[in-house]
């Protein structure tokens, strides 16, 4: 990212070569856009991220909220939809190679789900993959939720800036702890 | 996880899925290493009989490529058996941030925890032809990590979204009623593209006659008097949510590869891939170097030029090309 947030240069890239757009259409919607690309000189890591719903509540309003704003801060967003077991959400991890995972929980089921989900990441062989929880979490199972390595967690009424701010952060931790 | 280029190769070979996961990342980013270690992979590929499924947003593609996949590892009449599957999976970039959703995993939770199936989604980064720049690269790489059938499922593709049609051995249009007269039908583009056509949602009203017309387009295409039809593009019904004609489209897949082999053809295709696969490579990397090599300025000021109207864009070209050459 560093290279990249360097030049004003139309040299300097990413992969899309998104250059037959106007710079001024890019500001409205993402004030990171550099200006027109032509080609890729340096390649900046795109963020891969994994948005899931584990459980059985059927109300992913939420979850399409934040894959949208990861999205228009030009993050990749693999959305899985509803009902997912944890076994399907390490599987998804595992073969999209993602940087973060998101957990979007409103049962109440949550210290049962994340630590079981946990548990399979870390047998995929992916511990550096850091998990961020949003939902309706009571205060006091936040503090155990972090302990057990969730990255950060978030409750109703959070800004989606500062949700994408947390996935960069936890994100660039990795990659500097790796 | 730093893994070398022989190593990632090694345990790609090997059947490790985090290094293929890992590697599929290195060549989407056309990170060097990861380019390095899909050269080694290389001479393992060949073996896969790639798939193309492209057509219109809402068709129901991921829907028939979920039932597909599942028919394919379970077993057909063609492999009792079943072969080992991969599903790479396109959806497109925004062009203004970048970023994308990659949703097509949501139809396809019938193929969760099967460890002869790997499904990747890509996001298109900018490409307009239905597909990422690195599709082909990410395919090379599961072709030579084992997987038998690879099923490339494109952006929802409107009528010019033709390049998987070089990428594929076979490719499946699929389409669904309400879309268009008969004169859609006989337009040029991605309808040209099908070895195999698929009438989706086929409960809905007017079904009979969407499969109607494009019959009748099919069957207009011009031979000349004694030349043997080569292959007659089939128009199959399905409902890809019940999983009805799910097989008699794998098996018209089967006959379609047998007619590949049979005829030439599948050399003649592959040979047009690579061919294609070249130029591309080259004109990026031509296009990069000679970008680089350009002094600081020279390309920024003549877009002012051209601008100003004081140059047309292919005196612009010329001249650059020129100081370049002196």
């Amino acid at each position: 990212m560093g290279e990249a947030a360097k030049g004003a240069s139309i040299r300097q890239a990413r992969p899309g070569g998104l250059s037959a757009f106007p710079a001024r259409c890019s500001k409205v919607y993402n004030r990171k856009q550099e200006q027109p690309r032509l080609h890729r000189k340096t390649v900046p890591m795109t963020y891969r991220i994994l948005i899931a719903k584990p459980g059985l509540d059927g109300h992913d309003r939420g979850a399409k909220v934040i894959a949208r704003a990861l999205r228009d801060a030009g993050m990749e967003v693999i959305y899985t939809g509803l009902r997912q077991t944890p076994e399907m959400i390490a599987e998804a991890a595992l073969q999209e190679d993602v940087d973060a995972v998101g957990l979007s929980i409103l049962s109440g089921a949550h210290m049962a789900l994340v630590p079981r989900i946990m548990e399979l990441l870390h047998a995929e062989g992916l511990d550096h993959v850091p998990l961020l929880v949003g939902g309706i979490i009571p205060d006091e199972d936040v503090p155990r939720l972090k302990e057990a390595g969730v990255a950060a967690v978030f409750g109703p009424g959070t800004s989606t800036h500062t949700i994408v701010e947390a996935f960069r952060q936890a994100i660039e931790e990795a990659r500097a702890a790796a | 996880m730093k893994w070398t280029s022989t190593e990632m190769a090694a345990r790609v070979l090997a059947g490790d899925r985090l290094a293929l996961a890992r590697l599929l990342t290195l060549i989407e980013n056309e990170d060097p290493h990861g380019l390095e270690a899909l050269s080694i992979l290389y001479p393992q590929s060949g073996n896969a009989h790639i798939i193309g499924i492209t057509g219109a947003p809402g068709t129901g593609k991921s829907t028939l490529v979920n039932r597909l996949a599942r028919l394919l590892r379970d077993g057909s009449a063609e492999a009792p058996d079943g072969v080992r599957v991969a599903v790479v999976a396109v959806d497109p970039s925004s062009p203004f941030s970048g970023g994308a959703i990659l949703g097509d995993r949501i139809r396809m939770r019938d193929l969760a925890g099967d460890p002869g199936l790997f499904i990747r989604s890509m996001a298109s980064r900018g490409a307009l032809g239905g597909l990422a720049r690195t599709t082909a690269g990410v395919v090379e790489a599961l072709d030579a990590a084992g997987y038998q059938c690879i099923l490339i499922e494109t952006v929802g593709a409107g009528q010019a979204e033709v390049e998987i049609a070089r990428l594929a051995h076979t490719t499946v249009v699929v389409d669904a009623p309400g879309r268009g007269d008969d004169v859609q039908a006989i337009k040029a583009g991605i309808l040209e593209i099908a070895d195999i056509l698929v009438v989706n949602k086929f409960d809905l009203p007017s079904a009979e006659n969407t499969l109607m017309a494009l019959k009748a387009a099919m069957s207009m295409a011009n031979y000349e008097e004694g030349e043997e039809q080569p292959w007659q593009v089939p128009v199959l019904p399905a409902v890809a949510t019940r999983g009805e004609g799910i097989d008699a489209l794998a098996e018209s897949i089967a006959a379609h590869r047998r007619y590949l082999e049979r005829s030439g053809e599948l050399q003649s295709r592959d040979r047009a891939r690579v061919t294609a696969r070249l130029q591309e490579l080259l004109r990026e990397r031509l296009e990069r170097d000679f970008l680089d090599r350009l002094p600081d300025g020279r390309y920024e000021a003549m877009i002012e030029e051209v601008l100003a109207r004081k140059r047309s864009p292919t005196e612009a070209v010329a001249e650059l090309l020129q100081a370049f050459a002196a």
